[in-house]
């Protein structure tokens, strides 16, 4: 049966999308730094869904190993999901150029290097999917988070211009906008309860849009509304807003 | 991990109190979390059904639930112990491999299966849950991790299975699964007419596998302990495929005054009644044989807000025909009702400590939380010392520590061990106050 690799796969949101996918009957390529970390959940899912679960080492932030970390695959996934991301810290990213190119390496160029080895690879056998985690934060800039979001927003517009690509080639792109989501990335925060959504719905959701055929999914369902309703702000009004 | 204050309650919803739950989740320290605190109880999936799980600081140990390894040759499965039975079921039946040893339902965790040594319709052939565990690793208070099985840490074996979590929190074990070949249980239903003739089935079946009899507790005179009574063994048939049912589920808690002795008496009746045959024989999937209540979610809130209680005790056979004459007398006399009254067979009594099951006759039954209830149950205590019997810790919330301990010979074993181990104001819960162990 067929493979999906997951970039970034220690995050609560990979763990519930490989679940998934592994019930329902694919093997998994797990991939993340100290990815041995993660074999006692990639046992225990292999247990439970009688698939192959492999763990593999991977730094989104190595360009150069990407090339071979995509070529040691002996089977080439059907399915690529990146979850990788980091949310780094606005007032430090500012001041210093080191956090600023942390979150820019991690959430948009690192992508893609990656993702750039891999549509070429599916362009060749004409199927499969690629699933880019980005973010509402990158559907417009605003003072908390905008080295974030600029990042994200990179990242929306790489996945748009690979979905025009990849189109005629019979490869399936999704881009998925999270709003909030309950995982160790905003533990810090205290996000509102209506509008954050947990990892095991957003793993679902995904599985779902990818099954149906979606190019965006926002989630919770609502940040589509919301995004919608702050795109339309006028830029006089939106630059004095404390958003 | 998280601290929470919350209502963390046990299956009879009754007591209610506020706990400090601490969720362990994978990657953080056991040992730096309980280093932390006093008093603390492990907390599996909540199905114990008083305050065996309960105290100011509760630990939830539900989240350590990896699968490790199942060898398929020998059927030996290591698994984290807070794994559901129900997920080992789903994981291992369409394989043909099934549980040694299942309690009327699938949804406890390992560590609570080993906790309270639990047993199921073959006690009178297999045992309890500990025949089947070959080992379990235990942390202490301390942090100190101990390997413990029938040949190594022995008493520490002894004193945790049936133990109630007094005695460490159990960390993963390896448990030996049976091979089946069908899903399908071969059952035969007998209708008694009283006590007697539910004696008599289960002493004509005593060589079959599994077997169970359902009484109707407010039966009177002549009708007293009348009942249904099952005996099964799996089928042969090679069938395998396990399809999981959708659940029944109770929405919302059910006012108190609907389960009342009127309304039983008029389910009782009914149940008794819809058994046509005085003896039939039927094939039935395991799930409706092993677990007919799991297939409603949440049955435990028609018993309304104030709770209930399952009082089970057991009684040594010479004494069991007469002790549970004398109860059943008692309890259609006080008109407290339950629908829920479940007779089973038991075979010798095994060498852990605080483990309840001994040769003899054990009634289970379900009773409303409302006045006047505790003090029937302090006078069927008195009959089940009387007759020589004990009370099950798994399923109370109420008894005293004297009426408790006469029935337990290795109580002060069990004491001294958890003296020796250092685990008194450590590891303590509402119930091992209660009943000073």
């Amino acid at each position: 049966m067929s493979y999906i690799l997951i970039i970034g796969a220690k995050s609560d949101v990979s763990k519930e999308l490989a679940r998934i996918y592994a019930r329902n009957n694919y093997n998994i390529y797990l991939a993340a730094r100290n990815s041995l970390e993660l074999s006692d959940f990639a046992n225990d899912l292999s247990i439970r869904e009688k698939q192959i679960i492999k763990c593999l080492e991977l730094d989104i932030l190595d360009f150069e190993s990407h090339t071979s970390f995509y070529n040691s695959l002996l089977e080439k996934p059907f399915g690529v999901i990146s979850v990788v991301g980091y949310l780094g810290r606005q007032e430090v990213a500012e001041v210093d150029f080191l956090e600023a190119t942390k979150i820019v390496a991690t959430n948009y160029l690192g992508n893609i290097s990656l993702l750039n080895i891999i549509a070429n690879d599916f362009v060749k056998r004409r199927n499969g999917f690629i699933i880019g985690i980005s973010s509402v934060a990158g559907d417009r800039g605003r003072k908390k988070n905008y080295i974030y979001g600029s990042s994200k927003a990179g990242f929306t517009a790489y996945l748009s211009g690979l979905r025009n690509r990849l189109q005629k080639h019979n490869v399936q792109v999704i881009t998925v906008k999270p709003g909030f989501i309950a995982t160790k990335m905003i533990k810090h925060m205290a996000t509102p309860k209506l509008l954050t959504a947990k990892p095991i719905d957003v793993a679902k959701q995904i599985f779902i849009s990818q099954k149906n055929n979606k190019d965006i999914l926002y989630t919770k369902k609502i940040w589509r509304w919301i995004m919608l309703i702050i795109e339309f702000i006028p830029e006089w009004k939106f630059k004095k807003m404390n958003l | 991990m998280k601290n929470n204050h919350q209502n963390l309650s046990s299956w009879g919803n009754y007591p209610k109190i506020i706990n400090n739950v601490i969720n362990y989740t994978h990657g953080s320290s056991l040992k730096n979390i309980i280093s932390k605190y006093s008093n603390f109880i492990p907390f599996g999936n909540g199905r114990s059904y008083g305050d065996s799980a309960l105290n100011k600081n509760i630990i939830n140990m539900k989240p350590q639930n990896y699968f490790l390894h199942f060898d398929d040759s020998s059927g030996l499965l290591h698994i984290q112990a807070g794994v559901l039975l129900s997920e080992i079921i789903d994981i291992f039946i369409n394989d043909g491999w099934f549980l040694k040893t299942t309690p009327g339902t699938k949804y406890i965790t390992v560590g609570g299966a080993i906790a309270s040594d639990i047993h199921g319709k073959n006690h009178h052939i297999d045992g309890c849950f500990s025949e089947s565990v070959q080992s379990f690793r235990l942390m202490l208070p301390n942090g100190k991790i101990l390997n413990c099985s029938h040949n190594e840490n022995t008493e520490l074996f002894r004193a945790t299975c049936g133990g109630m979590g007094l005695t460490g929190i159990i960390l993963d074990a390896k448990i030996y699964l049976i091979k089946i070949n069908s899903i399908f249980i071969d059952q035969i239903t007998v209708k008694a007419n009283n006590l007697i003739e539910i004696f008599k089935a289960f002493e004509t079946y005593k060589e079959i596998a599994y077997s169970v009899a359902w009484i109707d507790c407010l039966a009177k005179k002549e009708n007293i302990g009348r009942g249904i009574f099952m005996a099964g063994s799996f089928n042969d048939d090679g069938d395998l495929t396990y399809d999981k049912k959708k659940k029944f589920n109770i929405p919302f808690t059910f006012p108190s005054f609907f389960l009342n002795s009127f309304t039983v008496k008029i389910f009782n009746w009914f149940y008794y009644q819809r058994v046509r045959k005085s003896i039939s024989k039927s094939k039935v999937s395991f799930d409706s044989f092993f677990y007919p209540l799991d297939q409603i979610n949440n049955w435990n809130k028609i018993y309304g807000k104030n709770g209930f209680t399952q009082y089970q005790f057991i009684l040594p056979l010479e004494n069991s025909y007469k002790g549970l004459l004398e109860i059943l007398n008692k309890i259609s006399m006080a008109k407290k009702g339950s629908f829920l009254a479940v007779l089973k067979l038991y075979s010798e009594s095994n060498e852990n400590f605080l483990s309840f099951p001994m040769k003899g006759y054990s009634l289970a039954l379900d009773f409303k939380i409302e006045k006047d209830l505790f003090n029937l149950l302090d006078e069927l205590d008195k009959l089940v010392i009387k007759y020589k019997g004990r009370i099950y810790l798994a399923k109370d919330v109420r008894v005293t520590k004297e009426n408790f301990e006469v029935g337990y010979p290795h109580i002060e074993k069990f004491r001294k061990l958890r003296k020796e181990y250092g685990l008194n104001g450590s590891l303590t819960s509402l119930q091992s106050i209660r009943v000073g162990i």
